[in-house]
């Protein structure tokens, strides 16, 4: 008799504990969704500032970039994916020769974000941008050149000289 | 300690060598079974029953390997013991596998890179690469040309599946037989290495008898990719990127493990702040691993809608991660000396709402699935793990602490900032699939409890110290072991004062997971195979290195 | 209420005129022939969208949104997919077998299928053997499952074939048992004349405790003859892949997919038949104004709505549960379902005397 109580116990106690389950079901059916309609929020969405999406080198307006192409970040990258070209111009100041950057190759394919470039870069002449949408349709698309089509070296103010 | 150092010089060790709390010692290779069995029967007083490592390192003029004892009744105190052997073409050592079971992969693993082969172990292939590939990629003298290795372009019978050896001593020579894996009339069903239910890329091969389960032979490798090889070619600072790599879903505990190895060769100060950011990002990568894994157990059992509610969840926290460290999955966020940058302004108050609405829904999660009878049916009383087993196999963690084995690092070696925070271990005394399922949503609420005690806490100062450009370790060895999502995770660094290691070795907690699951599935159901894989929540990339 | 014989009559007795009466019998055939395979092809598509659509809002996503109107093409775009892609042909496969299989599973779906009654007076065929016609072809699906699972060569397969065998065969008991008590409350097993005795009351109104024990039995053994929800077994995907459809491709494939959607129809349609009053509005005894107003309500309205319900109890279920294991499955039946069955069976035959 007893083991029918139980039988029977069982059976109520696990009707009642999957109609719970359902319940939760249910519950969550009428919270929001959670998902995005990704194409159409383009605009609205939000991207956080820190958000590492692929590896930019800032210009002014006058098309000045402040990479002195010491080529610390191309030695700290672990994989080969930022390539620095540089050559030699004469500086109009001093009147020498001196190291400029020729062409600043970022390969993002074979980038993994690990921040070293931008953590070590002395100028601060490389940032990320909050660009996520990388896909291209060709791998040799992703080889980019981030100094811009006759940019150069940003001179430094004296006061930052002297700091 | 001391009983045990005394003992153990008389056996004939060398080079005994306490530092911090690990004794090293040097064994003679004919000797070492004998010192291991000591150690092991607790004949010095102290049951060194707990195998954490093996290390196979290559010191050119010998090859060797470091063993790490621990003692589960004293795990504060390590034991390496070294064994080398100056053969190179032959190079030999007794195996372990009678004393501990988590030798046996660990064996094979050494086998694979450094070409030693362990006498009387029962399995002597490969771990990671195939039977065919040529040299030994951790030896010094390894050569890496493509041409020695070529990439096949056939399809290939997978005859290294197949067959297995063991070298035996007979009449005081070595002996080495081949063996069959399966009989010829087993009827064997391959699981993965692209399955549903894999978990990555994990190769099962179950001799079924119906739905029984009678054998199981895990292959791996299907995605390693040689981080400790690369390693040592790269810096310190880079190594750490390959770290998050390792188990993705604690990626960022994996990396606080090699900046405190770095840290502690360097004895430099982190900052308090640092310790605090740490703690608090470890234990919200905790949360939203144990949520995912609590999400494929329920999909392992056919419960799609609980793993959505799973990842629902853990979106919150990647949320976090994104606004403070810019990365979600990879969040790339401690460096040597402290973390990468201060946390955003919105960070406390982000964790803040978190803590409220994870606990309203993990109790909805426990009316969804933990109080549902058919998921009860079905965990309950399969996939038994006793304690001594779990030991024995180094099966750490959660799934450890289910079966009753009291191993959290964060309470046996505080780091960072855990002995600011009050929290309990969760035991369980089961073993069973159920206890390992619930222990993982138990542990995200004691998670929860420390977040809470720390968020508010967050000493002012810098978060990170200030470390030289070019960081190179001061030669000699270190070991640093912190409580990852899934167990202990090890990180032992052979410096020889260069900015790269000369040999580095990560403790995966996965790979010995991924071997309780031959004596808690052999005689259960095919459905249980899958599920109380789900329950020991092992990560394929942790364990292919 | 409108009654469709009004319409049927009104074809037969035109093309009786035109060609005489065995060519129309015989274009009568290929007409119904016609309308209950594209009913059959349209209710498979709307099933699959509103399967996708509910399991999504279950799981708090948004489901197909992109192709038409709120992602309602997108079963019309993924049935143009599976009829484009190519048959794969298994080396070590049982050619004919393996064919066949696919057939013979679509096939026991579309003759349940044909002898339900949508509506009033739209019934293709009226056996006074109904209820014993559809337990019969029903369970006919299995042997297609189990070649499937057998001549495909593959061990997933064949684990899930007689996984499938194993359940479908013990479920067959309690929905067979569960059925049985709507017979013996109405005494006879004609479905029209079982609608036409719910006008009042439906039977699960009227058959007191019994009826509704057996309606809830009938949907639980029923769901598990679909081989869905927490009865997926025999496909069981993160353990056997894909279970016993693993190697099949295209629309071989196809077929599985849509005969495993149209049984859930169709348990859910032999349910309402049966204990929901079929195609019958809701009435009160007494209500006068109320039934009138019900009444205008059309009665395939009412068919579809109550089937509808049923599928979408059956997606809630499956889309909360987890999937059962073997043993549990068979326990659930023969420990559970049948005993009850047997003695609900013996409860109505004392209501009913």
């Amino acid at each position: 008799m007893r083991d029918f109580i139980a039988y029977i116990k069982g059976i109520v106690m696990g009707i009642y504990n999957l109609m719970q389950g359902m319940r939760i079901t249910m519950r969550n059916m009428r919270r929001p969704k959670v998902t995005e309609s990704y194409p159409e929020n383009r605009e609205t969405r939000e991207t956080y500032e820190r958000f590492r999406g692929a590896l930019e080198m800032p210009h002014n307006e006058n098309n000045k970039h402040k990479c002195t192409a010491c080529m610390i970040c191309m030695n700290n990258c672990p994989n080969g994916t930022i390539q620095i070209k540089t050559k030699m111009l004469l500086d109009e100041d001093t009147g020498k020769e001196k190291k400029v950057l020729d062409t600043y190759f970022y390969d993002l394919g074979s980038c993994i974000f690990c921040d070293l470039c931008t953590q070590t870069c002395p100028q601060d002449a490389i940032s990320w941008s909050q660009n996520f949408e990388h896909s291209m349709f060709t791998r040799a698309k992703l080889n980019t050149k981030l100094n811009h089509e006759g940019s150069s070296l940003l001179k430094k103010e004296k006061k930052e000289v002297q700091n | 300690m001391e009983n045990i150092k005394e003992k153990l010089s008389a056996m004939g060790c060398t080079d005994l060598l306490q530092a911090d709390r690990t004794l090293s010692v040097t064994v003679e290779k004919n000797k070492f079974h004998e010192v291991a069995t000591f150690l092991k029967e607790g004949r010095g007083g102290m049951v060194f029953d707990f195998l954490m490592d093996i290390i196979g390192i290559d010191y050119v003029e010998s090859l060797g390997a470091i063993y790490y004892l621990c003692s589960t009744d004293h795990p504060q105190e390590l034991l390496a013991l070294r064994v080398s052997t100056s053969d190179r073409e032959q190079p030999q050592l007794f195996s372990v596998c009678d004393l501990w079971d988590s030798a046996e992969l660990y064996e094979r693993e050494v086998y694979d890179f450094l070409g030693i082969k362990f006498i009387n172990h029962p399995d002597m292939r490969r771990l990671f690469l195939r039977s065919d590939w040529k040299g030994h990629p951790l030896r010094k003298d390894y050569d890496a040309s493509p041409a020695i290795n070529p990439i096949p372009a056939h399809n290939e019978v997978i005859d290294d599946m197949e067959r297995s050896s063991t070298i035996k001593i007979e009449l005081g020579e070595l002996v080495e037989k081949s063996h069959q894996i399966f009989g010829e009339k087993e009827y064997i069903v391959n699981f993965g290495p692209q399955h549903p239910a894999m978990h990555g890329v994990l190769h099962l091969r179950v001799s079924l008898d119906g739905e029984i389960v009678k054998k199981i032979d895990p292959n791996f490798g299907y995605i390693h990719r040689g981080v400790e090889k690369m390693s040592e070619a790269y810096t310190y600072p880079q190594i750490l990127h390959l770290t998050d790599r390792l188990d993705y879903l604690s990626g960022t505990m994996n990396r606080h493990a090699l900046c405190l190895c770095c840290e502690k060769a360097l004895s430099l100060e982190v900052p308090d702040r640092a310790h605090y950011i740490r703690t608090i990002f470890d234990e919200l990568t905790r949360i939203a691993s144990h949520l995912l894994g609590w999400g494929c157990i329920c999909m392992d059992m056919g419960s799609i809608t609980a793993f959505v509610y799973g990842m629902r969840d853990r979106e919150k926290i990647m949320d976090i991660f994104e606004e403070t460290a810019g990365g979600r999955l990879m969040v790339n966020y401690n460096t040597i000396g402290g973390v990468a940058c201060d946390i955003h302004p919105n960070f406390q108050k982000k964790v803040k709402e978190l803590i409220p609405y994870l606990r309203k829904m993990i109790k909805e999660h426990h009316i969804l699935f933990t109080e549902n009878p058919i998921a009860r049916g079905r965990m309950e009383g399969i996939g038994y793990l006793s304690k001594e087993k779990a030991i024995s196999l180094g099966a750490g963690g959660p799934s450890g602490r289910a079966s009753g084995w009291n191993n959290d690092v964060r309470k046996i070696e505080p780091y960072a900032a855990y002995q600011h925070a009050d929290f309990d271990v969760v035991l369980r005394e089961g073993g069973l699939t159920f206890d390992r399922y619930i222990i993982r949503l138990d542990e995200i609420e004691q998670s929860l409890r420390i977040i809470e005690q720390l968020i508010d806490n967050i000493p002012e100062g810098f978060f990170a110290a200030k470390t030289k450009a070019i960081i190179r370790l001061p030669e000699g060895e270190y070991y640093q072991r912190v409580e990852n999502a899934r167990g202990e995770f090890g990180v032992y660094i052979n410096s020889r004062g260069d900015k790269s290691p000369y040999r580095i070795k990560f403790r995966s907690p996965s790979l010995t997971l991924v071997n309780a699951l031959k004596p808690t599935v052999t005689g259960s159901k095919v459905s249980d195979l899958i599920m109380v894989g789900g329950s020991l929540d092992y990560v394929i990339p942790c364990i292919d290195r | 209420m409108y009654d469709f014989s009004v319409l049927t009559n009104w074809i037969d007795q035109w093309l009786r005129s035109q060609v005489g009466d065995s060519w129309a019998l015989f274009v009568e055939f290929v007409l119904v022939g016609i309308a209950i395979l594209t009913a059959y092809a349209v209710l498979a598509l709307i099933l699959i969208y509103a399967e996708r659509k509910v399991c999504a809002a279950f799981q708090c996503r948004i489901g197909p949104n992109r192709v038409g109107p709120f992602g309602m093409l997108q079963s019309v775009a993924d049935m143009f997919k599976i009829l484009l892609k190519e048959i794969i042909t298994i080396k070590q496969a049982d050619p004919i077998l393996f064919r066949l299989a696919s057939f013979l599973v679509i096939i026991a779906s579309i003759c349940t299928f044909g002898a339900l009654p949508f509506a009033k007076g739209l019934h293709a065929i009226d056996f006074n053997i109904g209820v014993f016609y559809l337990l019969a072809v029903s369970s006919l699906g299995v042997v297609g499952i189990l070649l499937a699972g057998w001549s495909s060569n593959n061990k997933y397969t064949m684990i899930g074939a007689m996984r499938s065998g194993a359940q479908l065969i013990s479920y067959e008991l309690s929905c067979g048992l569960s059925l049985m008590v709507i017979v013996i409350l109405s005494g006879t097993m004609q479905l029209s004349e079982i609608v036409e005795q719910q006008a009042e009351v439906w039977f699960i109104f009227q058959g007191h405790i019994p009826a509704m024990i057996a309606f809830i039995i009938y949907l639980i053994a029923g769901h598990a003859e679909t081989n869905r929800g927490p009865f997926d077994l025999p496909e069981a995907e993160s353990e056997l892949t894909a279970g016993y459809h693993t190697e099949y491709s295209g629309i071989q494939f196809g077929f599985f997919y849509l005969a495993e959607y149209l049984n859930m129809f169709i348990v859910a349609a032999i349910a309402t038949t049966l204990f929901l009053g079929g195609w019958q509005p809701f009435h009160v005894p007494g209500w006068e104004s109320f039934n009138q107003v019900m009444d205008y309500i059309p009665s395939f309205v009412w068919f579809f709505g109550k089937s509808g319900l049923c599928v979408f109890l059956a997606l809630w279920v499956r889309w909360s549960f987890p999937r059962l294991r073997i043993d549990q499955l068979l326990n659930l039946e023969w420990k559970i379902l049948m005993p009850i069955c047997l003695i609900n069976i013996l409860l109505m035959a004392l209501c009913v005397l």
